[in-house]
């Protein structure tokens, strides 16, 4: 399927199509996640006809793959008219949620309209562990029992698990929660500023040896080798540095898009604009997708830049959209020292 | 040649870009991509219009190629697909209740 959907995003980077959006219903939530960056209170959200509307547009701008997030959805009352609605449309539809409030009539519902995939965030195998996160009693149960309902409707879940320093030890027992459980897992150690800013949240980010710890983790990252670093690849220079802008964006709550949920840069609102307009026309989306690898004064030469993941998002968080974002160049480098312990082992 | 008729399969995602259709299944993230000729074929699959009606209004007009040909070649085509369960394939009309959302117009 890798090369099919490689085939894809192409396609949709050069006819310039929206293929992927990120659509957030609410920023509204039912837990308090302590490493959360969203300000929760509702300052005015789409209604259910302005959503419909927003639908349409992406639908006729190309959008296939579309996620419905939060906040946590479910708190929306339309939350169901509107995945059906967007099911007509004949989007590919993926949710993330908390799933506590799912029950086994949702999680019916859910498989009957077509959602391919459903991601819900664990933070730990240990019950009081994951509520001191999330800061809400019996929320791991909760989650745990919507999981079970999801999987008996034959549903595809993801058990996503963000790494911080509450939590930086139970990824495998996450693991083995989801191997049992029968669904997917994924580990992400990436801690975000607050999306005014406030870059409190990053004390939370997990220290270096563990994440060495993590790059080393034969459970994770398997038997496969990654090549050293090599020069940096001229051919590559003229690449966009990720799809954010280019076959992707992100729309809030309260219709405003931005490039990527990672990459809080205001470029248009929907409720003053037309989709097309923004997504056409916005200055801040031309000036995303104008930038090439070569534009990165700190990247483009950069020794560890063939095994880097750096994103732009992270990057502007900091101050610059051009320049490196220092969670990434952190990851790079204990992700090379993790390449050399492996290659001595 | 008894006639078929195709409708839509159900719990699929689907977008036209330009002249492809890019299919996901829901129940295995099956990913599809039809060519022109698919595409046309996959736009009128409304599960009424037999196939040799489909073959001589939209792909013959548009291809150098002769009915007879093209229909068996269609014909193969659409069995396969339905052996994906991307489309329903039937030597009846198919009801609106088997089908899937229809994908939008064209996007570009």
């Amino acid at each position: 399927m890798s090369s099919l959907l490689d085939h894809v995003m192409g396609r949709a980077t050069d006819l310039a199509l929206p293929i992927s959006v990120h659509f957030d219903l609410t920023y509204r939530c039912n837990e308090r996640c302590v490493h959360c960056y969203l300000d929760h209170e509702d300052h005015g959200e789409l209604t259910t006809s302005e959503v419909k509307d927003v639908l349409d547009q992406l639908a006729a701008a190309g959008t296939l793959f579309l996620i419905f997030s939060g906040g946590e959805l479910l708190l929306r009352t339309d939350f169901f008219e509107l995945l059906e609605y967007a099911r007509a449309l004949a989007f590919d539809v993926k949710l993330k949620t908390n799933a506590i409030l799912i029950k086994e009539a949702d999680a019916v519902r859910i498989r009957d309209l077509g959602v391919r995939q459903v991601q819900v965030s664990i933070y730990s195998h240990r019950a009081e562990v994951h509520d001191a996160i999330t800061k809400v009693a019996g929320s791991f149960d909760r989650s745990i029992a919507a999981i079970r309902f999801l999987k008996a409707q034959g549903l595809r879940v993801l058990i996503a698990n963000v790494l911080m320093r509450q939590n930086a030890g139970d990824y495998p027992g996450v693991q083995a929660l989801a191997a049992g459980l029968g669904a997917e897992f994924t580990l992400d150690p990436t801690i975000t500023p607050k999306m005014d800013g406030d870059t409190s949240l990053l004390a939370m980010r997990i220290p270096t040896t563990h994440l060495l710890q993590v790059f080393t983790d034969k459970s994770l990252i398997g038997d496969s080798v990654t090549p050293p670093p090599g020069a940096p690849d001229l051919e590559a220079m003229d690449d966009a540095p990720c799809s954010a802008g280019h076959a992707a964006c992100y729309v809030s709550p309260y219709g405003d898009i931005f490039p990527c949920v990672q990459f809080p840069l205001p470029s248009g609102n929907l409720r003053r604009e037309r989709f097309e307009d923004i997504w056409r026309h916005s200055k801040q989306l031309e000036e995303v997708r104008a930038i090439r690898l070569r534009d990165l004064p700190t990247c483009s030469v950069c020794s560890l830049q063939s095994n880097c993941t750096r994103c732009p998002g992270l990057a502007y968080m900091e101050g610059n959209m051009r320049g490196p974002s220092s969670a990434d160049c952190e990851k790079s480098l204990v992700f090379d020292q993790a390449r050399s312990i492996r290659e001595t082992n | 040649m008894t006639d078929l008729y195709i409708a839509r399969g159900p719990r699929l995602a689907a977008r036209v870009l330009a002249s492809e259709t890019v299919i996901l299944k829901a129940d295995d993230s099956g990913l599809y991509v039809l060519n022109e000729v698919g595409t046309l074929l996959w736009g009128a699959a409304d599960g009424t219009t037999p196939l040799a009606t489909i073959v001589e209004r939209l792909i013959c007009p548009r291809f150098d190629v002769d009915e007879a040909s093209a229909l068996e070649d269609a014909t193969e085509f659409v069995r396969a697909l339905g052996d994906h369960n991307i489309l329903n394939v039937s030597d009846r009309p198919i009801t609106a209740a088997d089908r899937a959302p229809a994908p939008d117009e064209a996007v570009s």
